[in-house]
């Protein structure tokens, strides 16, 4: 039997892993109860982080979007914040898990799950978040990609915690899009996911884009020679047919239970143009 | 450890293990057998409950976490006489075997309370994280579907 507590604040939560290295961090429990039923295995304690007050909410503070690590996925649909600014975001919550999904799972709990399919996470990349930790020592910020290591692997050591996600508002003239295959459209894991950050003017000249890509790799990867590539050409079906040719090129993907890596270079091939699907 | 929450409308004293799985509890402590366990891993919604107003699976949550909320399944969705989304479900032969039927009627009354008149997408949008492996999705959204026109005229 685990030990559950659901401390009220952060010191709380300090407190009881300094007593117990072993306990496991709760935030929605829709993948860490799956694993520990799974595994047949249980922490000592499990520390629900759900009333920790800190940990919640959505605010804008100098042109960046702080959101807390629980934050669930429904909250970012129902934020204005998020589908005015984040669009790419708010598309990467609509196609995640299922609606009792979104209503427990958190933003949190997706990153320091850290799977390459996680949906949030490409958009998170394609954004340039960044992620704070804390610890009883110190606040530390870094990169998203600098945070998440490998499948299921974050730089979290000792005691330290996720805080915060801050995420710098992008300029109003980019458009977010998001889009993802999987098996089927509820409660798919991505075969193929891609989030774009897009700025065309008013003639169809490509100013700046930006791709970041899930289950293609060990974590969401992006390439920012090939992102740089594409500034200065016109918009349109041919240009993203070889947007998804350069990055079907460029990923290693893997073979796993859910497709091939060689299907997962077609997907990717022609994901891009999904951009012109609304 | 004991715990303190709203079962049904009814104030509810638990004495249990604080990782129990909630689908547990309420159907072999509590004998609502009404929430069902499907798959056990979320994907399939059939242990579907609302906790304070909002649906949620009963078996990604633990005992503990039950601790000052309102719950309500099936049992207590409607105490005196069905509840309009269980009539919708009866008139429109929405109910085939019946095993997803406590979560579908509960997915149903997340989505209208949130949306009071959703079109069929935004209904099959809302019932995607419940199976019914019957496969009789077309009368179920039909039967919530019934009930958004219903309340579109009533607005009008």
């Amino acid at each position: 039997m685990s030990e559950v507590a659901l401390p009220a604040s952060l010191e709380e939560v300090y407190a009881i892993r300094k007593r117990e290295p072993g306990a496991a961090v709760l935030a929605g429990g829709t993948d860490l109860l799956v694993r520990m039923r799974a595994d047949g295995k249980k922490p000592p304690v499990l520390i629900g982080l759900e009333r920790i007050p800190g940990l919640s909410g959505i605010a804008i503070q100098d042109g960046v979007v702080r959101i807390g690590p629980m934050v669930t996925h429904q909250n970012l649909l129902d934020s204005p914040v998020i589908r005015k600014h984040l669009a790419v975001m708010h598309e990467a919550a609509q196609v995640l898990g299922s609606p009792p999904i979104r209503h427990m799972g958190t933003i949190g709990g997706n990153i320091c799950t850290a799977s390459p399919a996680g949906d949030l996470l490409p958009a998170l990349y394609v954004l340039d978040a960044e992620v704070e930790i804390s610890s009883p020592a110190k606040k530390r910020v870094v990169p998203i990609a600098t945070f998440i290591t490998g499948p299921g692997r974050t730089i979290l050591t000792g005691q330290e915690i996720l805080t915060g996600i801050r995420i710098p508002i992008p300029d109003p003239g980019y458009q977010g899009f998001y889009r993802k295959v999987g098996q089927r459209r509820a409660l798919a894991i991505s075969i193929v996911s891609m989030a774009a950050l897009l700025m065309v003017s008013p003639d169809k000249t490509v100013r700046s884009a930006r791709f970041a890509w899930g289950s293609v790799g060990p974590v969401v990867m992006r390439f920012p020679d090939v992102e740089s590539s594409f500034a200065g050409r016109t918009f349109g079906p041919a240009l993203l047919a070889d947007v998804g040719r350069q990055y079907s090129e460029r990923i290693q993907p893997i073979s796993d239970i859910r497709a091939s890596a060689s299907y997962r270079k077609m997907v990717a091939a022609g994901l891009p143009l999904k951009i012109l699907e609304q | 450890m004991k715990i303190r929450c709203i079962v049904n409308g009814e104030q509810t004293d638990l004495e249990t293990a604080p990782d129990r799985r909630v689908v547990d509890l309420l159907r072999e402590d509590l004998g609502l057998c009404g929430t069902k366990e499907a798959c056990g891993s979320g994907e399939c919604g059939a242990c579907t409950i609302l906790v304070d107003g909002e649906s949620r699976l009963s078996c990604l949550m633990i005992a503990a976490q039950l601790e000052g909320k309102e719950i309500v399944t099936i049992e207590g969705f409607s105490k005196e006489h069905l509840h309009p989304i269980q009539e919708a479900f009866i008139v429109h032969g929405a109910v085939q075997c019946g095993f997803c039927t406590p979560g579908m009627v509960l997915a149903a009354a997340d989505l209208l309370k949130r949306n009071p008149a959703p079109d069929r997408h935004e209904i099959r949008r809302a019932i995607s994280g419940n199976l019914c492996r019957c496969t009789g999705y077309q009368k179920i959204v039909d039967a919530i579907e019934s009930l958004a026109r219903a309340e579109e005229e009533s607005d009008e």
